[in-house]
C-alpha cells in the first residue's frame, strides 16, 4: 500500500546561525500506512515534537522532504493550509488554544474554516463531541467554565471534528489523572476504528502507547532508533532502557518470570496477552 | 518565525564584554550614545565607530547577529534617510521631477543613518551580553539613591526583572498558539486588514487567559516564599567591581569626554 505519509531525509536545525543552534530532527525516514495505527515515542527532547509539526507543513523541513499522498508538501506551499485539514493535529496541552465563546463554537473553528455550511459544520461539531464523551448539554458553556479533562476533549473534538485523514496527537494525556488518561485513549482508539484514519500517537509512556498501536517508532536523539511491531520494539529491552526509556511494566514481569526459569514469551506487553501466555502454564503446574 | 525577534535577547557567553559588570556596561552605554549624538566630524565618528567594533570584537559575537538586529528597523532608517536627502537645502548636485539631491543631504543623511545604526548595534551589544536580571540588578544599584525620596525602585525594577523574563516564555507561547490554529486552518498572514484582525482573536483570546493564569501562578508562587518587597533583601550573586571595570570604566568615559570635547572643535 502507498503510504499516505511519508518523510524522507528529513532534518530540522533549530536557530541555525546562532549560538543555540540545535538539530532537532536528523534525516529521518517515516512512513504512515493509510488508517495505519502508529505510535511515535522518545525521550523527552528527542525531537518528536518537531518531527511531527514537519506532517502538516507547520514547519518547513531545512533538509529533506515531507510527502502527503506522494505530493511534496513544500511545492506548493499554497496547498499546504488544505493539506492541514487532513492531517489533523492535537498539540500537547490543546486545551490552551480554546478561545471562543461556547465550545460548540470552538470546535466548529476547524469546519468553519475548511468552508463547510453551517449545518454540515454543525453535524461534525455534534459527532465530534460524542466521539470524544462530551455530553450535548456542553455545547453551549463556555469552554473556560470546564474542568482540565474536559476542555481537553473539546480541543481534541476541535481537531476530529475536521474529520482528517490521518490524526496526529501529540502526547494528549500529559497532566491527566489515570482514569482520564484511559478515557481519551478508549476515545482515540474509538475514533480509530469508526473513522479508518490514520492516527498517530506520540508519548514517552510506553503502557500508553503499547494498549493502543500496530507500530512504534522509537526516536533517540533527533534520530529513528527503531520501527517495528510492539512485539519487536519490548524484545530489545536493552536497547530501550539505554536510550532512557522503559517497557511496560506487564514486560517487565514477564521478563523476570523467564529469567527465573519460564518457558514464556518475554515481549508480551499487554496484560491479556500476559494472561494467555501464563493460563496454560499455571493449568499444567496444578494437580488435577 | 516569532523566535526570530531577537530584540533585548540575551547570548550567553563568556567574554570580557560578558563578564563586564553590568553597572560599567550600563554607564557606559549611555555615555556611548551621548558621545555618539555629539560626535560631528571624521575625526569623532571614526572614534565611535573604534569603539563599537573594539566591543563588538570583545563580546565574541557573531556581526551577523547583530545586522539581524537591525533588520526590523531598516524601514525607519531608509525613510530617515530619504527624508534628508531630499529635504536638505544647499549645493544641488541633480534634481528630476520635485526633487532634488543636495551633496548637503547626502552628508546629513549619511551621518544619520550611521548614528542609528550604531546606535542600534551599541544598545543591542548591552542586552546581547548582559542577562535580563543582571542588568535590571544594575540598574536597581544606580537608582537606588532614589529610594531616599521614596520612589519604589526595588518594586520597578521587579516588575522589570519579571517582564523581561516573561518575554521569550510569552512569545513562545504565542508561537505554540499560533501553531495550534494554523493547525485548524486558521490563516494569518493573507486577506485584507479587518479579516488579519478578526483572525487574530483566536490567537490574543488564549494568550491573554495564559498571561493571567501565570501571572497568578507567579505571584502565589513568591507569595510562599515570602516575598515581602525588597527590604532586607540579600542577593545570590552581588555585583561587585573589580579593577580591570574600574580600568575600563574611567578608560571609556575618557574616551567619550574627549569625542564630545574634539566635537566642539569641529573635528
Amino acid at each position: 500500500m502507498t503510504p499516505i505519509l511519508k518523510t524522507e531525509q528529513l532534518s530540522y536545525v533549530y536557530g541555525a546561525g546562532t549560538p543555540f543552534e540545535r538539530r532537532a530532527v536528523d534525516r529521518v525516514d517515516l512512513e504512515v500506512a493509510p488508517g495505519e495505527f502508529l505510535g511515535i515515542i522518545g525521550h523527552t527532547g528527542s525531537g518528536k515534537s518537531t518531527l511531527i509539526q514537519h506532517l502538516n507543513g507547520l514547519l518547513r523541513p531545512t533538509e529533506g522532504r515531507v510527502l502527503f499522498e506522494g505530493r511534496d508538501l513544500w511545492r506548493d506551499p499554497k496547498q499546504i493550509r488544505r493539506t492541514r485539514f487532513r492531517v489533523g493535529l492535537v498539540f500537547q496541552y490543546p486545551e490552551y488554544q480554546l478561545f471562543e465563546e461556547t465550545v460548540a463554537r470552538d470546535i466548529a473553528f476547524g469546519p468553519r474554516n475548511m468552508g463547510l455550511s453551517e449545518e454540515d459544520a454543525a453535524r461534525r461539531v455534534e459527532a465530534a463531541m460524542q466521539l470524544v464523551g462530551l455530553a450535548p448539554e456542553a455545547a453551549d458553556k463556555s469552554p473556560f467554565d470546564l474542568s482540565g479533562g474536559q476542555k481537553r476533549r473539546v480541543a481534541i473534538a476541535g481537531v476530529i471534528a475536521m474529520e482528517p485523514d490521518v490524526l496526529i496527537l501529540d502526547e494528549p494525556t500529559a497532566g491527566l489523572d489515570p482514569r482520564g488518561r484511559e478515557d481519551i485513549l478508549g476515545h482515540i482508539r474509538a475514533y480509530h476504528a469508526e473513522h479508518g484514519s490514520a492516527v498517530i500517537l506520540v508519548s514517552h509512556s510506553m503502557e500508553e502507547i503499547a494498549r493502543s498501536v500496530q507500530r512504534i517508532v522509537v526516536l533517540n536523539r533527533a534520530r529513528v532508533a527503531m520501527d517495528g511491531t510492539p512485539h519487536e520494539v519490548f524484545s530489545r529491552v536493552t536497547e530501550l532502557e539505554q536510550t532512557g526509556l522503559s517497557v511496560p511494566a506487564v514486560t517487565q514481569v514477564m521478563r523476570r518470570l523467564r529469567a527465573l526459569g519460564l518457558d514464556i514469551d518475554p515481549a508480551a506487553y499487554t496484560v491479556r496477552q500476559a494472561a494467555a501466555e501464563l493460563a496454560p502454564l499455571i493449568r499444567r503446574a496444578r494437580p488435577c | 518565525m516569532l523566535k526570530d525577534i531577537t530584540l533585548g535577547q540575551f547570548f550567553p557567553g563568556h567574554s570580557l564584554l560578558h563578564r563586564l559588570d553590568p553597572r560599567v556596561k550600563l554607564v557606559l552605554t549611555a555615555a556611548y550614545i551621548v558621545a555618539l549624538f555629539m560626535a560631528h566630524g571624521v575625526f569623532t565618528y571614526g572614534v565611535m565607530v573604534l569603539w563599537l567594533a573594539a566591543a563588538v570584537r570583545l563580546s565574541r559575537l557573531r556581526v551577523r547577529v547583530l545586522v539581524k538586529g537591525i533588520r526590523p528597523l531598516v524601514l525607519i532608517i531608509t525613510l530617515t534617510a530619504l527624508l534628508n536627502i531630499f529635504y536638505t537645502d544647499g549645493v544641488v548636485l541633480f534634481s528630476f521631477w520635485i526633487l532634488r539631491v543636495t551633496l548637503e543631504g547626502l552628508v546629513i543623511a549619511g551621518r544619520m543613518v550611521l548614528r542609528i545604526v550604531m546606535l542600534i548595534m551599541g544598545t543591542f551589544l548591552l542586552t546581547y551580553t548582559t542577562s535580563p536580571i543582571r542588568l535590571t540588578d544594575a540598574l536597581e544599584c544606580l537608582l537606588g539613591p532614589l529610594k531616599k525620596l521614596r520612589a519604589p525602585i526595588h518594586e520597578l525594577a521587579t516588575m522589570m526583572t519579571i517582564a523581561l523574563r516573561f518575554i521569550p516564555t510569552l512569545l513562545e507561547e504565542t508561537d505554540k498558539i499560533m501553531n495550534a490554529q494554523r493547525a485548524r486552518g486558521a490563516d494569518f498572514d493573507s486577506g485584507h486588514v479587518v479579516r488579519r484582525a478578526r483572525a487574530l482573536v483566536p490567537l490574543l483570546v488564549p494568550l491573554f487567559v495564559s498571561a493571567f493564569r501565570r501571572a497568578e501562578d507567579l505571584a502565589m508562587a513568591m507569595e510562599c516564599r515570602c516575598y515581602h518587597g525588597g527590604e532586607g533583601r540579600t542577593r545570590m550573586y552581588p555585583l561587585r567591581m573589580t579593577p580591570l571595570d574600574g580600568c575600563v570604566l574611567t578608560a571609556m568615559l575618557a574616551v567619550s569626554v574627549g569625542v564630545g570635547v574634539a566635537s566642539r572643535f569641529g573635528y
